[in-house]
């Protein structure tokens, strides 16, 4: 069932609970190597706690986890994780903060400088290296969190709401930059998100997970227009056929 | 530059207004123990130019010294400790809240029958008034670093050593300062206290002695001189903190 040259990441039968509460009930999913995958439900359906558990964050109750066909049991260096609020250290530098994945594997200074930098560049904020998070608004500071992201060269990234704090216009930048990255860096994307539209437009496959307890509904693989032009996708049929499918089915869990 | 130049303006302000108050209540006299702001200014003089003065310091500091270093060291420590954990903390907060609350001048004769007249209960005085804020101020503050960083910090693979020394710690360390500065501000009460209750060394010294010869003037100055070191001890406290938190200072206004 599993291939692992195939899927990156595979969630076998994952059930999490929090005392009586049931989080995650049977949860079995594939994410296919060097696509884009989002889970995408509304709030409380459990995305981020699935995406927590992948990450080697929180233990599932019972089921397991696949990372390149081993058990995940803590975070590794297989993955990294952009954090929804960026999670920043307000004291450091966007070098420092950049660097920290690298610092906190024992990387000697000058290299992980050299890498940082080399990311800081590709996330457009060469000139900010000195910068302090505060100093930045928060694209920007989410740029760094990417960076930071991207500096520690995992093959699975992990995104957790990611341009949920950020305001409409630098997150349709993101949008367009995120499919980019997929494309140029051969790396595999599970992307958390509430936004319907976000979802379809990213997306090489969307999850619709369902609440309580949280459960796949449906996986959906978006065809037609995945290789045309980034400016082309938002009229596309296929995109708003998607879009209005995915709300008449979430629609009755919103209340 | 006209802001700070109002600051400083209406500071000057206050001083005139408490030492004129302070005058004129000696002129009327309030009482015959009372002496004007201008008879204790010379009586100050007087002290420090007969070296009376540096003499009584450097017999009142030993215990403050002695006393702060002890309540940092450890309080930070146990401070640390209480905010890591939970068990701990019930352990032990308790105890520290207890002695921020106790009336010390009651529980001094129990510490000279315990410890004697000397040095170590004058330094125990320092450390009851000195260390239950810093332990609960480094306490709170570690128990208040934002869940976010912590796991930024184990999903790049932190230990838990790596964690505690370059997420918990940072970030905690504002407030961290903020107590010492109000320990070491109680610690020279309770300094002082200790030369009044204990025995009468050092500054402690002048009080009784002046108050037993009726001479109030020298009284009041070493009472004054207390409160112009205090100010200047914990000034430059503040310089260092500033000058240890540089970039990060605003951020945590901004956030």
């Amino acid at each position: 069932m599993t291939n692992p040259s195939e899927n990156a990441v595979t969630v076998r039968n994952v059930y999490k609970n929090y005392g009586e509460v049931e989080a995650l009930r049977d949860l079995s999913l594939d994410f296919p190597r060097g696509q884009l995958t989002s889970l995408l439900g509304p709030s409380g359906c459990g995305k981020t706690t699935l995406l927590k558990i992948i990450a080697g964050l929180i233990p599932a109750t019972s089921g397991e986890v696949l990372v390149n066909g081993e058990v995940v049991k803590a975070p590794g260096p297989d993955r990294a994780f952009v954090f929804q609020d960026f999670a920043l250290m307000p004291w450091a530098s966007v070098i420092r903060n950049v660097a920290f994945g690298l610092e906190l594997r024992g990387v000697p200074k000058s290299e992980r400088e050299a890498i940082a930098e080399k990311y800081i560049a590709e996330v457009g904020l060469t000139g900010f290296e000195h910068s302090f998070p505060h100093e930045l608004s928060g694209g920007m500071r989410q740029r760094v969190g990417l960076a930071r992201a991207l500096s520690v060269d995992a093959q699975v990234l992990l995104m957790d709401e990611p341009f949920s704090a950020v305001d409409e216009q630098t997150r349709r930048k993101f949008q367009e930059d995120l499919l980019g990255l997929v494309q140029n860096e051969n790396k595999t994307f599970i992307f958390v998100t509430h936004s319907i539209e976000e979802a379809v437009y990213v997306s090489d496959q969307i999850a619709i997970l369902l609440p309580r307890p949280s459960r796949v509904m449906e996986i959906i693989r978006p065809q037609g227009f995945r290789d045309k032009d980034v400016d082309h996708i938002r009229r596309d049929p296929e995109y708003l056929d998607i879009v209005d499918r995915i709300w008449a089915s979430l629609r009755s869990y919103v209340e | 530059m006209l802001a700070r130049h109002r600051a400083n303006l209406l500071k000057l302000c206050s001083a005139l207004i408490v030492f004129g108050a302070w005058e004129i209540a000696g002129r009327i006299p309030v009482s015959f123990a009372f002496p004007t702001f201008l008879e204790s200014c010379a009586a100050f003089w007087a002290l420090l130019i007969d070296g009376t003065m540096f003499v009584a310091y450097l017999e009142t500091l030993k215990p403050l010294v002695i006393g702060v270093f002890i309540s940092a060291v450890l309080g930070i420590g146990l401070g640390l400790w209480i905010g890591l954990s939970r068990a701990f903390d019930w352990l032990v907060s308790p105890i520290f809240v207890v002695m921020q609350t106790a009336p010390l001048a009651a529980l001094i004769p129990l510490l000279v029958m315990a410890y004697g007249i000397g040095l170590t209960s004058k330094v125990f005085v320092v450390c009851i008034m000195a260390m239950p804020v810093i332990v609960l101020n480094t306490g709170g503050a570690v128990r208040n670093t934002p869940a976010s960083l912590i796991e930024m910090g184990k999903a790049f693979l932190g230990s838990r050593r790596d964690v505690i020394l370059k997420i918990i710690l940072p970030s905690a360390f504002p407030i961290i300062f903020a107590g010492l500065r109000l320990g070491v501000s109680a610690g020279f009460i309770g300094a002082i206290l200790a030369e009044l209750k204990i025995t009468p060394t050092g500054v402690g010294d002048i009080i009784t002695y002046s108050r037993s010869i009726a001479d109030y003037p020298s009284m009041y100055a070493a009472i004054a001189s207390i409160i112009i070191l205090a100010v200047l001890f914990l000034n430059v406290l503040e310089r260092i903190e500033n000058h240890l938190l540089r970039g990060s200072r605003k951020s945590l206004a901004a956030d």
